[in-house]
């Protein structure tokens, strides 16, 4: 009885939105049989950003986008709100994983040449989602309105700020004008909040569309390259032999693997929490370090290494070249293998690509390039002595900041040479002369340093590498 | 006598003509509609980009309290903060008294990318934590990417009272030439 009234409701349901007419036919359609594990990806993405959109309308019912209170707000959030720590910590690595797997998609789809004809708009749709959800974490990020969110604004203003022409229009446009301010976060909100998120869904829905409109690629056989002018009716004639209905013969793998992202993701809140807040969004305060989030560290590693006069070229080339490169793809090569071992080009492609984010990035986390503010004066064990003229050199190569950008015995910065062995390497003029003059990168010390600090400093770094028969570290001269 | 009706008075023809002018009768006023709605929006979100605030002076301390010497950080407000500003509207400058009525005052921000340089005292320089970028005392670049010195800011004594005027972010332009 309750059963036929189910069923009846059901049908009422149904007949009246179309539910099995629509959307029935979607989820059965026929996709390959043979693609397994390799197309899980995907799906993944779309799992975590349904995570950013719950975890970001609950964060959105206590966030404040407007000057101190933002602040505030993520406090409380983070500190005294139920669960406030868990749904920011779930927003934070869902982000993370969102890019992940949206890069780790990208990546499988480039190596299996599925770009090719007559996906190409599949392609070109995922190209400017990735982009958006670059966007997202970016200005994710800044919602984290701290010290650390305030001076990436900035840095992102000043990178606009380079465009020829129109620089300081879009500088102030990302501002929200001349300086950073009230007006910042709140543009910034309204980005990530609604715009960002509504061009997500569209994108989304494009890419699906198109995904049953041209249905799902097979996995890549060296026998059948892609002809376009066969490729439809030989694709269609395989997938009705030997297709299989998405639900649930395939989907049943997506859903293990979006799963196990999601527990994951809660797992990473609940173990490792939410990113800490920096110092207030003070723009006058200097005690800051600004640092972008991991998906990003490449491009600051970047920024720190290239040769000034290729920099803007740079800052403003490789969001755009990477873009229009990606996104035009499919019309340098729609046609032709999609395996692998007839690519082998992708695949350096990739593992280049890789390799060089991976050494970027850990160069960005290290970011030699920084002076060390918080380095510690050169204890006795490394100096070989903690009084007399010796020790006052060494003392003075912690005053004067020389240890800010030199290492000498794993005490140091290393902006600079390491000066451990400097004393085998120079003579006392060759150093005279390079902490009065400067050059290769470093200041000019003549004017701020005595005579007198300048002779122990050098007595001090000529015994630097030298010892005595005993093997014990040499002593100043006298 | 010719009887024929001209083709564009046909009644089929008469059809198509009202059909071709109903569509572009709907894709105008959608165009309208989309530009009424649309406009406002845009000016209002476009609007701080043109607006340019009149820079004011601010105080940043009494005269006696400036020892000559080195840097000092002072804080002080932007020219025209949105109310909810909060501690964002605030602005910082380095500030040396060089001599008994000389001041010089440079901006926080770093020329390469607009990170906050910081005075350090003994080696008379400020440097930039975020890509090693060195400036010496009197604000020109020592070492490291920045393609400018630091940004100047102009400084007055009034009254007794130290005051700095307010001034943008400091951009580095790319000059085609």
């Amino acid at each position: 009885m309750s059963n036929n009234f189910l069923t009846r409701t059901w049908n009422w349901i149904d007949n009246r939105i179309g539910f099995s007419d629509y959307i029935v036919p979607l989820m059965v359609h026929l996709v390959p049989d043979n693609a397994r594990w390799w197309y899980i990806f995907g799906s993944a993405t779309l799992c975590a950003f349904v995570v950013q959109v719950l975890t970001g309308i609950s964060l959105a019912m206590a966030y404040v986008p407007g000057g101190e209170n933002t602040y505030e707000s993520l406090v409380y959030i983070t500190n005294t709100a139920p669960l406030g720590s868990l749904v920011r910590g779930m927003h934070y690595y869902g982000a993370s994983a969102m890019v992940m797997l949206a890069v780790i998609h990208m990546v499988q789809v480039y190596m299996h040449a599925t770009y090719k004809y007559p996906r190409e708009m599949n392609w070109m749709s995922g190209v400017v989602l990735l982009f958006v959800v670059l966007g997202m974490a970016f200005t994710g990020q800044l919602l984290r309105w701290d010290a650390n969110g305030v001076w990436s604004v900035t840095v992102a203003a000043e990178m606009a700020g380079r465009t020829p022409i129109i620089g300081p229009t879009l500088a102030h446009f990302i501002l929200g004008g001349e300086t950073v301010g009230g007006s910042t976060i709140t543009r910034f909100f309204a980005m990530h909040v609604f715009i960002m998120p509504a061009l997500i869904f569209a994108g989304i829905g494009l890419h699906m569309l198109l995904i049953m409109r041209h249905g799902i690629s097979e996995m890549p056989d060296v026998n059948e390259p892609v002809d376009p002018d066969t490729y439809k009716e030989e694709y269609e004639k395989r997938i009705h032999k030997t297709g299989v209905p998405f639900w649930p013969d395939a989907m049943w793998r997506d859903m293990i693997f979006s799963t196990i992202i999601v527990v994951v993701i809660l797992g990473c809140s609940l173990f490792l929490g939410p990113p800490a807040l920096d110092p207030p969004p003070n723009p006058s305060s200097i005690n800051a370090n600004p640092l972008p989030d991991w998906y990003f560290l490449w491009y600051f590693a970047v920024l720190s290494l290239l040769p000034p006069q290729l920099e803007t070229w740079v800052i403003l080339g490789v969001p755009i070249l990477g873009f229009l490169g990606l996104f035009f793809l499919p019309m340098i090569s729609n046609k032709g293998h999609r395996a692998p071992s007839k690519r082998p080009w992708a695949g350096f492609t990739v593992i280049f690509g890789f390799v060089a984010f991976l050494v970027l990035t850990i160069y960005g986390y290290k970011k030699p390039w920084s002076p060390d503010f918080g380095v510690k004066e050169l204890p006795a064990s490394i100096v070989g002595t903690d009084q007399g003229p010796l020790a006052e050199g060494a003392k003075l190569m912690h005053i004067k900041g020389c240890l800010y950008c030199h290492d000498i015995g794993g005490y140091g910065g290393h902006r600079g040479p390491e000066l451990t062995e400097i004393g085998k390497l120079l003579t006392r003029d060759d150093l005279v002369i390079r902490i009065n003059n400067g050059g290769h990168n470093m200041p000019a010390f003549a004017s701020s340093i005595s005579d007198q600090e300048l002779q122990l400093i050098v007595d001090f770094l000529l015994t630097r590498g030298v010892m005595h028969e005993d093997n014990s570290p040499a002593t100043a001269t006298p | 006598m010719n009887t024929e009706q001209p083709q564009s008075d046909h009644p089929c023809c008469q059809q198509q003509q009202r059909r071709t002018f109903l569509t572009r009768l709907s894709i105008g006023l959608s165009a309208l509609i989309g530009l009424i709605i649309a406009l406002p929006g845009i000016g209002f979100v476009l609007a701080p980009v043109f607006r340019k605030p009149k820079q004011k002076w601010r105080n940043v301390g009494k005269l006696e309290d400036f020892k000559v010497g080195g840097f000092v950080l002072v804080q002080y407000e932007d020219p025209s903060p949105v109310v909810w500003s909060g501690v964002t509207a605030k602005a910082g400058a380095w500030i040396r008294r060089a001599n008994e009525s000389e001041f010089i005052a440079f901006s926080i921000n770093c020329r390469h990318l607009g990170c906050p340089v910081r005075w350090v005292e003994d080696p008379r320089l400020f440097m930039c934590p975020c890509h090693g970028g060195v400036y010496y005392e009197d604000g020109t670049v020592a070492a490291g990417p920045p393609p400018e010195p630091l940004d100047r800011l102009k400084v007055r004594v009034r009254n007794g009272q130290v005051e700095i005027e307010t001034a943008p972010t400091p951009l580095t332009l790319t000059k085609l030439t």
